[in-house]
């Protein structure tokens, strides 16, 4: 079972430690030492207290004459009880059946009986000490004896006194020892925890720093760097983080370069091609006129070349296209236009319309976008279906609103044809990508889907593809009709 | 018989553009450099100049206001594709029309005749030779535009799109519309051209910045003639 999230924090783990350890070692000194210190008061207080009894008993004793009276008995029991005046003896004096107390009607509860019967039955002092009501006093009992002069033994005199004492002083000593504990394990407390924020920061500002840091990379902050601080376990791994973005934003420089290393590659052989090509173009209409009057062989070799000349030029147009779109230099040329009618021209233009059937709003669907890249993508998906897919095609365009109330429009254009393996279903928009692996030279350039996709993606709108459950693929391209707004309509 | 200026710095190109366009009936003067085109203007007097806007030497944006400031000639640019600042300077440097190497000889040609077409009038009869909007007189049959009796020299483009708008007051065309008219370009053209053209049509009329009184933008379809 896991811990609630509050708890698993490294914060509160370290406080709740720091306290745990303050508070045990503050307890147990505290509980030690009261004990210690408690028991060594209360046995210096008892041994004082029974020798200053048995001292005064001893001389007030002699003063006595034996057998004794009640009275004498009274004057007794008060004079040792004055003696210890200070203390608050209170003082029992016991002969044969004579009671005597210091305090005239002291009842003596603290005097049990096993103490009395101790006393009477050997001639030794016998102290106790009774806790009641949660004051704690001491009693002492006495027996006074004659010292035998002949036989060495001791003879009770019958003579017996008790003593008691409370022992406040003693008690509010202990109260002082718990409470001295109890004000020192607080402030303990408070430090403990106040040096577990304090370490708990130390840790946690580094691990949230890294925390930040690993967060900003991953959204592509390559250049994110931690400031290194101290020389501890901590700031190592900011040092190898900070190492391993470098490392990293290197290699990303490094591909990027070698990207772009590439890409001007592709752009320049094109550019490159292009000179040539055009004194080719130029003439390949006098090669087709002159063609028809040469000898078969020449004939046929001369219109190749014508032939080619035009695919090749279509080619280089196309990768320069790619070229533009890779270097970022593809700019939309906007303008309102009449997406249904646009359709339509794209058709005609191209003799399509008869071979197309078109499915389009009845009432003007009006835009903001390219009308020459609008013709392309057109072009290259109707193209494209009558070229791989089987007739009829369809071409159909309607308009949607999304969620945030923006006006799309969404052209579909869908073959009846066999469809697109699943396996090419994700790659029919890279570029020379061809559906079998043969490369089966076709009318396009194999870049015609992948210029699509980005002229699509140049107007900020989607392009997706999928076979259609009767049979056939289905190109479905959403285009944002009013995502730029005329920034220039006043010109 | 049309006669072309060539001005055009790559040899191949040169002569493979000079065979086919003589071999579609025209009189070329084919030149390799900027100089030697400006050169050639007064002496040859063509009909019509395709010209090369990247020339060694004096550019062939250079080249195109030089022949502007003193000349109406037709201007067909051949420019890279996706050069795509050089296009807009070159429309607004007063070219009429543009074609994107490489290109076809039939293409060429087209846009060729399409230009020379547009300097020929066109009076049926059942428009009145001589129209008078405001301060602007436009003579269909003489082709001459004068503002308040200053006869304004206009390039062909600049002229035969003055005549559409012209034709009908207060009609609003699209771009689209325009490019077919004018250039007799596709529906999907550049509609660039337009606005560049629309752009030298405003100055040429002196109109002022903002708040053109004859040529005006419809925000969101295109542009109409507004007869004052």
């Amino acid at each position: 079972m896991k811990a609630p999230p509050l708890l698993r924090g490294l914060r509160i783990r370290l406080v709740v430690a720091f306290a745990l350890v303050a508070a045990v070692s503050a307890l147990t000194t505290g509980a030690l030492t009261y004990r210690e210190a408690r028991t060594g008061v209360l046995q210096q207080s008892q041994d004082t207290v029974v020798k200053q009894f048995r001292d005064h008993v001893n001389t007030l004793a002699l003063t006595v004459r034996f057998p004794l009276d009640q009275e004498s008995l009274d004057t007794f029991a008060g004079d040792v009880a004055r003696a210890g005046r200070s203390q608050s003896w209170r003082v029992l004096a016991a002969f044969g059946p004579l009671r005597s107390t210091s305090t005239p009607g002291d009842s003596f509860r603290d005097l049990t009986p096993r103490m009395r019967e101790a006393v009477h039955k050997r001639p030794a002092t016998v102290f106790q000490r009774v806790v009641r009501g949660g004051h704690s006093s001491l009693v002492v009992g006495l027996p006074v004896t004659f010292a035998a002069a002949r036989d060495g033994r001791v003879r009770a005199s019958g003579l017996e006194v008790f003593l008691i004492v409370p022992q406040t002083n003693e008690q509010a000593y202990a109260d002082a020892l718990v409470t001295a504990v109890e004000r020192a394990t607080v402030p303990a407390l408070v430090l403990a925890v106040l040096l577990a924020l304090l370490a708990a920061r130390g840790v946690l500002r580094p691990v949230r720093e890294l925390r930040r840091a690993a967060r900003d990379m991953a959204r592509g902050n390559l250049d994110t760097r931690l400031r290194v601080n101290g020389s501890d376990e901590l700031a190592d791994l900011s040092r190898t983080f900070n190492e391993t973005a470098a490392a990293l934003a290197e290699s990303m420089a490094e591909l990027r370069r070698m990207e772009a290393r590439a890409r001007r590659f592709a752009a320049d052989v094109s550019h490159e091609l292009r000179t040539p090509l055009a004194a080719m173009s130029a003439v390949t209409d006098v090669l087709d006129e002159d063609a028809a009057g040469l000898d078969g062989d020449t004939a046929t070799a001369v219109r190749l070349i014508s032939e080619e000349t035009v695919k090749l030029a279509r080619l280089v147009d196309d990768l320069m296209e790619i070229s533009r779109f890779d270097a970022g230099a593809a700019s939309l040329h906007l303008d309102e236009v009449d997406l249904g009618e646009s359709v339509r021209r794209t058709l005609s233009s191209r003799a399509w319309q008869d071979s197309v059937e078109t499915e389009l709003p009845e009432v003007p669907l009006r835009g903001r976008l390219d009308p020459r890249r609008l013709d392309v993508v057109v072009a290259n998906l109707v193209g494209n279906a009558l070229r791989h897919g089987a007739r009829p095609v369809r071409l159909r365009l309607t308009a949607e609103e999304s969620a945030d109330g923006e006006r799309w429009a969404v052209l579909e254009v869908s073959d009846s044809g066999s469809g697109i393996p699943a396996d090419v279903l994700p790659h029919v928009f890279e570029r020379f990508f061809k559906a079998d692996n043969a490369r089966v030279r076709t009318e396009g350039s194999g870049l015609g889907l992948a210029i699509t996709a980005e002229n699509v993606h140049l107007h900020g709108g989607t392009v997706r593809v999928a076979n259609r459950p009767g049979g056939g693929a289905v190109f479905t391209v959403g285009l944002p009709l009013w995502a730029h707004r005329s920034e220039e309509a006043s010109s | 018989m049309p006669r072309v200026l060539l001005i055009e710095d790559d040899r191949a190109v040169r002569e493979g553009v000079e065979l086919a366009l003589r071999r579609q009936g025209h009189d070329v003067a084919a030149v390799e450099t900027g100089e030697d085109g400006l050169a050639r203007l007064r002496s040859f007097r063509p009909d019509v100049v395709v010209l090369d806007l990247m020339l060694p030497g004096m550019t062939g944006l250079e080249v195109c206001r030089r022949i502007r400031a003193t000349d109406q000639v037709p201007i067909l640019m051949a420019t890279a594709r996706g050069d795509d600042v050089d296009v807009i300077v070159g429309l607004e440097a007063g070219a009429d029309d543009y074609v994107v190497k490489p290109v076809q000889a039939r293409v060429l040609e087209a846009r060729i005749r399409a230009v020379l077409r547009r300097v020929v009038g066109t009076t049926d009869g059942s428009v009145p030779r001589v129209e008078v909007h405001g301060d602007l007189t436009v003579d269909r049959a003489g082709l001459t535009v004068t503002h308040r009796g200053e006869p304004i020299p206009l390039a062909p483009s600049e002229l035969r799109l003055l005549l559409v708008l012209s034709a009908s007051p207060g009609q609003v065309f699209s771009r689209q519309q325009l490019l077919e008219s004018v250039w007799e370009h596709s529906y999907h053209g550049d509609s660039r051209l337009v606005d560049a053209c629309v752009k030298r049509l405003r100055t040429k009329m002196g109109e002022p910045a903002g708040q053109p009184r004859y040529v005006q933008t419809v925000r969101g379809f295109g542009y109409r003639f507004q007869a004052q």
